[in-house]
């Protein structure tokens, strides 16, 4: 027997379960042997020996000895119990050793494991499977558009839900919002503003530079900023930033049935929950947009005067010139919007997320990506709706 | 019961304790929550653990499973100092674990099944064939139905959470189980059959069971033991007729109240 180690084990501690056949005398029949460790380290191992013997027809009684087993588990016994249906048919085992308690695992465990239904489904045809997901795609679509009216709509109509007993505006929960979403936002909006203004700069100088325009890169920042890059950037940052915090927050709440709890208070949860963000989105994020549009054109200015010497005096005046009220407005007048996307859109997937972790990093991550595509997607929208009316 | 009794219960020698806790110290900041505490379990036992809220119950769990630092003490599980052994034998060690959670804790993106094969999968080199057919017999041990191994925990009922968590628990037969709270939130039905389920495997794989729980038909229907928690340590440890017997105002509210004395037999109550 212990020459029949047999290594299985990942920390290569050598087992030494072991089965061996014992025919005896004609009327005795015959005996498997069992010893050694029979727990879960030696299953595999145990496993292919016990499937060669079942092979070798036994004829007359078979018993099982268990007196040399040192060690056993359900696994072990498992294996045991599953051989013995095996060889049983027909025959019947005798369970014998010294020790009791493995007779009566062996004993315990059922002849046979019940196999859960099978639902017979057939495979879907390579039509179905090409175009079920389109059409599903279409039909979450739609739904998403439906759910994002529901909840603007029940987000302005919840909020006065109230009974009367004050405004449903809740101040605190808004100003809370402005800091976590608006304040704490500002160090990090500033920053990436400043280097996308440097940069639009920098490469607008090199190539104006080809043409003796160079003054002109004021007019390229100025306006680019002023009327897209900023607002644009600005919404992408924030959908990244809170649109995700929003999802989790809302999609966490779900989860722990929180928002169910809402509901039977009676309370709007769309309200109480979405319409603060979506308040503190629609303040911050032009004022965002405000702080970002400023610090891109410091950047520009800085680049500017490093590369091609143009003074700030020099770059006030040009900008002065190249920028009119309209451009300001034509940007600003998109942050609002986007606020309102971004705040539904986070919403909306938040409300998705159903009972499990994957969901939740599931509907965040679609959340993120759907509000910065419909974000781009309407800013191009103003854009040729702008050049229609000649704006 | 005195102090020095349950000492000499503590060290019967017939009897090998698989876990051992010794003036075991634990504090948050400056307050202490366990003081001095010392605790056995013997081989083959179910010990039930009781407590008012909040007197450290869960503390004291999770600082044995390490999940909770410790002040000072000695925690010796089967038969090891965890501090002591090396990074393989801590392996080994975890391996002869089990816990339920009280809320499950299955793994929320895997099915039962999976959930069951997750420890397998990690320690054993066993086929797959071979490791589905061991989580079905865990399922079918545990007294689930075959259907609910490809159903996700979220799709599972209270009951049927906390069978899935003990199968888990149970994926690479342990010697010692941890259950926290197993019968809350189960009907009286379902918390008798759980307790005789854990009887059970208790006699069949010869399981030893640290059970905290509230509930008083589990402690008078399968516990060999109960331990009370208070005053930051063991307050006393025994058998029923201990408890009854033993003289603390809640130690005598809990095993005799109103809600106990339906359940106490008559024959046990001091008169």
């Amino acid at each position: 027997m212990l020459e029949d180690l047999i290594d299985v084990t990942r920390s290569n501690a050598p087992t030494d379960a072991d089965v061996e056949i014992e025919d005896g005398r004609a009327d005795a029949g015959r005996v498997y042997r069992f010893s050694g460790d029979w727990r879960n380290r030696s299953a595999h191992a145990m496993a292919e020996k016990l499937s060669a013997m079942e092979g070798e027809a036994a004829s007359g009684s078979v018993a099982f000895d268990f007196g040399d087993v040192t060690a056993m588990d359900t696994a072990g016994a498992w294996l045991i119990r599953r051989f013995m249906a095996k060889l049983s048919e027909g025959t019947d085992v005798q369970l014998a050793g010294d020790n009791p308690r493995y007779i009566e695992l062996v004993g315990a465990l059922p002849e046979t494991l019940r196999a859960p239904s099978q639902d017979e489904t057939k495979k879907p045809s390579l039509f179905e499977r090409f175009f079920k997901p389109i059409g599903k795609a279409v039909i979450s679509t739609w739904d998403d558009t439906v759910a994002a009216m529901y909840i603007l709509g029940s987000a302005v109509r919840g909020a006065q839900l109230k009974l009367g007993r004050h405004s449903g505006l809740s101040p605190a929960a808004i100003v809370n919002q402005i800091d976590r979403m608006g304040v704490q936002a500002v160090p990090i909006i500033t920053l990436m503003s400043f280097l996308i203004g440097a940069i639009i700069a920098q490469q607008g100088a090199f190539q104006l530079r080809y043409f003796g325009a160079e003054l002109f890169v004021v007019d390229l920042v100025g306006i680019l900023q002023l009327r897209e890059i900023g607002v644009l950037l600005t919404a992408i940052m924030i959908a990244g930033r809170s649109g995700s915090a929003i999802t989790a927050e809302i999609g966490s709440m779900k989860m722990r049935e929180e928002i169910d709890a809402l509901k039977v208070m009676g309370l709007s949860p769309v309200g109480i929950l979405v319409f603060p963000r979506l308040v503190a989105l629609t303040v911050i994020l032009p004022l965002l947009t405000i702080i970002a549009n400023f610090s891109a054109l410091t950047g520009a200015a800085v680049v500017t005067w490093s590369y091609s010497g143009i003074t700030f005096a020099t770059f006030l005046a040009r900008l002065q010139e190249a920028v009119d009220f309209s451009s300001v407005l034509a940007g600003m007048i998109k942050a609002p919007f986007m606020a309102l996307i971004i705040g539904v859109v986070a919403a909306v997937e938040g409300l998705k997320v159903g009972g499990s972790a994957e969901s939740l990093g599931k509907q965040v991550t679609s959340s993120v990506v759907k509000s910065i595509f419909v974000v781009i997607l309407v800013d191009g929208l103003f854009a040729m709706f702008y050049a229609a009316i000649d704006f | 019961m005195t102090a020095e009794e349950t000492s000499d219960a503590r060290d019967r020698g017939d009897a090998e304790a698989v876990l051992s806790v010794r003036d075991l110290t634990v504090g948050f900041g400056s307050n202490i929550v366990l003081d001095k505490l010392n605790l056995d379990i013997f081989r083959g036992e179910i010990l039930g653990f009781v407590g008012a809220s909040g007197t450290g119950k869960s503390v004291l769990m999770r600082t044995v499973l390490r999940l909770l630092p410790r002040r000072s003490g000695s925690i010796k599980i089967l038969g090891a100092e965890y501090d002591a052994v090396s990074e393989e034998e801590r392996v080994e060690l975890d391996m002869r674990l089990g816990v339920l959670f009280q809320h499950g804790a299955l793994f929320s993106s895997l099915t039962v099944m999976e959930n069951i094969q997750v420890p397998m999968r990690e320690y054993l080199d066993l086929p797959q064939d071979l490791m589905d057919e061991l989580a079905r017999l865990k399922i079918e041990l545990v007294g689930l139905a075959p259907e609910a191994a490809h159903k996700f925990p979220s799709e599972l009922s209270g009951g049927m959470i906390k069978r899935a968590a003990l199968a888990r628990a149970l994926a690479l037969d342990p010697d010692l189980v941890f259950l926290d709270e197993p019968t809350s939130g189960l009907d009286p039905i379902g918390a008798a059959e759980f307790d005789e389920l854990i009887a059970k495997l208790r006699d069949t794989l010869g399981l030893t069971v640290y059970m905290v729980t509230h509930d008083l038909d589990s402690l008078f229907s399968v516990c060999d033991r109960i331990a009370v928690l208070g005053q930051k340590r063991v307050l006393v440890e025994g058998t029923i007729e201990d408890m009854l017997a033993f003289d603390d105002e809640w130690v005598q509210a809990y095993f005799q109240g109103k809600r106990a004395r339906s359940i106490v037999p008559q024959d046990k109550r001091p008169s």
